[in-house]
């Protein structure tokens, strides 16, 4: 038989990890700590190196569904009214590694709630569900530093991922990650060196490497997504090689595939909205993987199931 | 294609100037980037010759079937990753008719195949040929649904049997089509290989394990065939993605050049199908069989492959022009923003979430977004206003309001002048649209 080498890369580099929630033994209350990265070759090819540890999915929930696209709010039944019970429909009924909680609320246009009542939000999901949680502001950025703030401190020592940071609002929520040992999301806007940049601001700020997950924005499927694939790709590539400040966790978040127009209107002559929008992010979410995504915040959860077994039969794991 | 310092070792380095490039190494690095043919150089040597078309060919060969203008071409692909230029040949979708259908069913299955379509962004989105599988172990019948098949529909053929028997039959019916053939394994390898050298038809080798593939690759070219497709009947997304990267990049970086052939993946159905297919897109597939896919399936399948094959120098555009969102009337504003498809998209998804009517304005920019086209002068009051004409904006929208990106506010001034319109600046990025929609 012709022996066929293994064309095995040596990269000098590997990703780092980052540890989320946290147990009692580390003083959080999280029935078990998560962790993120590792990597040491190019996603799941596992003659590059093992995969140990598998890309995990965060369920989202938000804290106000004025924009809830309906065929998710079926999913959930009554449970996205609370983000105490959708939190925990995520983790019991569709097997979510963590829970992602957006207050969207607190947003200026959305409602304006304040701090407190925010963090008392992510105070209850904390006792609804064991698993560690990503906590999301509003997108506003002086709301946002007082709403993080707040969540920080009401949950100490939990290692909650907050988000996000970006080049243009980092220190708030970098001081409220740092405050109480949270680790913090680093946003940049599709670009492989925007994306150092934020990496380097936060770790000169102070931020240690091992509590920076960077998410480099996942543009869904039809729109944009080639452009976020080759991104992660190059994002990846570069940190296999030895680039440092690109050497931490990536997270993708795919809810963004329900804004497709094919996720959620009837195309005339053609049937099957329900499932082709399941399929919409699921796809997104296979790409992100297949581009080297260690964590994925979904919304529906019959794509978070296929994105599962996709990740499951590339690991070849039950 | 091999590197000048490659090309250059085999030259005759007597810098003569008769090729029209002052020395050698010019010459080479001509022909390195295609830009000059060895023949001009009039001392090159036979083993110069032999020694740099061997190592010029693809990386992977360009394999085809079909005939006419209905033909699929797969491989010649030369990157591992789509950034480092672009992937060439677009994976092709193909669905399996079995013969266990009567004949005139079988023909209206594969008009249904065919008959799938969505148009995206200009471009039509469709699966790419169908595949008749022998089933039913009966030539004649097997030979009947490939004629049935042939006669229904135009697009490419693929022929799927362990007989050379009952292929020959079929492939009799169809052979001005020029059908692929699917395919030879270790049991069947000499005559199949034989049949399909006799019929000229590209030959598909199934075998799961890199260093069997190699071997059958090997005896089939030693059979005389050379347009070789590899099936690597792999258990998973695992094994599809390593086989399917290991054959790649060694044939790209030319570590080992037995497996330098198009790639067929067996999908089958059911969810799994359609991963495995998704993943033959990003991964290296060439050809993807389907026993069954639902349309509503096949649309994100189809739009993944538009995104992963779109060329990273060319941006995906939009059509410009005048586009009504949310049921807008004579009297909703104007927003505009360019051409980028990225761009369109979102902005476009942003004015549809605040449900407020209104028209968007897409500018020709070249492709480029916002702040590119702007930088690069692609973007200016002049252009703007020619769109607002040439799209007969102004006929549609009476409303006399302009809302511009707010990110380019700088030229507000000189578009009010240009166009003669009330120009509002709008949002910096387009997720404050919502909002902004709502104060308008």
């Amino acid at each position: 038989m012709a022996e066929v080498p293994v064309p095995k890369e040596k990269w000098s580099g590997k990703i780092g990890t980052v540890a989320l929630g946290a147990t009692s033994e580390e003083g959080g209350t999280r029935s078990s700590r998560l962790v993120i990265g590792g990597g040491t070759g190019m996603p799941f090819l596992s003659y590059e190196g093992p995969t140990t540890h598998r890309p995990l999915i965060a369920g989202e929930v938000l804290d106000t569904v004025a924009d809830l696209p309906d065929l998710v709010r079926e999913e959930f039944g009554g449970a996205v009214d609370d983000p105490a019970e959708w939190a925990k429909a995520w983790v019991e009924r569709h097997g979510a590694d963590l829970v992602c909680l957006k207050l969207r609320s607190t947003g200026p246009e959305e409602g304006d709630r304040p701090p407190e009542e925010a963090a008392k939000t992510v105070l209850r999901v904390l006792q609804a569900v064991s698993v560690p949680l990503i906590v999301y502001g509003s997108g506003h950025e002086e709301k946002d530093a007082k709403v993080l703030e707040a969540v920080s401190n009401i949950a100490p020592k939990e290692r909650l991922l907050l988000g996000h940071a970006e080049e243009s609002a980092y220190k708030s929520v970098s001081a409220a990650a740092m405050a109480n040992d949270h680790a913090v999301i680093s946003f940049a806007n599709l670009d492989v060196n925007l994306s150092k940049q934020i990496n380097i601001l936060l770790t000169d700020f102070g931020v240690r490497k091992d509590r920076i997950v960077l998410d480099p924005l996942f543009a869904a499927l039809g729109m944009g997504l080639e452009y976020s694939y080759s991104v992660m790709e190059r994002i990846r590539l570069a940190a296999l090689m030895g680039d440092a400040m690109l050497q931490v966790p990536m997270v993708c978040d795919t809810s963004s595939a329900w804004k497709a127009k094919e996720a959620s209107e009837e195309i005339e002559g053609h049937d099957g909205l329900e499932e082709r929008a399941a399929w919409w992010e699921a796809t997104t979410a296979f790409a992100a993987l297949m581009a080297g995504a260690d964590l994925l915040i979904m919304r529906s959860p019959r794509s978070a199931g296929i994105a599962k077994r996709a990740m499951r039969s590339l690991m070849e794991v039950d | 294609m091999p590197t000048a310092i490659e090309i250059f070792k085999h030259l005759p380095k007597k810098n003569c100037g008769k090729c029209n490039y002052p020395t050698c190494l010019a010459f080479a690095m001509q022909l390195a980037n295609s830009k000059a043919k060895l023949d001009d150089c009039p001392f090159v040597s036979e083993q110069a010759r032999a020694a740099l078309a061997a190592s010029s060919a693809p990386p992977i060969r360009l394999v085809r079937f079909g005939s006419g203008a209905r033909v699929i071409e797969l491989g010649d692909e030369t990157e591992l990753y789509r950034h480092e230029k672009r992937f060439f040949h677009p994976t092709a979708f193909t669905v399996v008719v079995p013969d266990s259908l009567a004949p005139s069913e079988a023909g209206r299955r594969a008009k249904e195949i065919a008959a799938v379509r969505f148009e995206r962004v200009g471009q039509a989105l469709s699966f790419d040929a169908v595949c008749i599988r022998d089933v039913s172990g009966d030539a004649a019948r097997f030979a009947s649904a490939a004629e049935a098949v042939g006669s229904s529909v135009d697009l490419p053929l693929v022929l799927s049997s362990g007989s050379p028997e009952r292929m020959r039959q079929a492939a009799m019916k169809v052979i001005q089509r020029r059908p692929l053939l699917h395919g030879a394994n270790a049991q069947n390898l000499v005559p199949m290989a034989a049949l399909a050298k006799e019929l000229s038809c590209p030959l598909a080798l199934m075998q799961n394990g890199l260093g069997e593939m190699a071997d059958l690759v090997a005896q089939a070219r030693a059979a005389g065939v050379e347009d070789l497709v590899m099936d690597f009947r792999t258990s998973g997304l695992k094994d599809q993605l390593e086989s399917s990267t290991v054959a790649r990049k060694h044939s790209v970086k030319k570590t080992y050049r037995g497996l330098g052939y198009p790639i067929l993946v067996e999908a089958g159905k059911g969810e799994d199908g359609i991963l495995r297919g998704m993943l033959a897109v990003m991964k290296y597939g060439g050809l993807v069989l389907f026993e069954e896919i639902s349309e509503a399936q096949a649309l994100p399948l189809f739009v993944l492959r538009q995104n992963i094959y779109t060329d990273p120098q060319v941006p995906i555009q939009v059509k410009p022009g005048m586009y009504p969102v949310n049921g807008a009337k004579e009297d909703s504003p104007i927003l505009f923003t360019t051409n980028f498809s990225l761009t369109y998209f979102t902005v476009l998804a942003d004015i549809e979430k605040s449900k407020a009517p209104a028209w968007l304005l897409v500018v020709d920019s070249e492709g480029l977004s916002v702040m590119t086209a702007f930088s690069a002068g692609k973007l200016t009051p002049e252009i703007v206003a020619k769109a607002l004409e040439s799209s007969g904006a102004r006929e549609k929208s009476r409303s006399g309001i302009l809302v511009m990106p707010g990110m380019v506010s700088r030229m507000s001034g000189k578009l009010q002048e240009a166009t003669g319109l009330k120009v509002i600046v709008g949002p910096k990025e387009s997720s404050g649209l919502p909002k902004f929609m709502k104060g308008l």
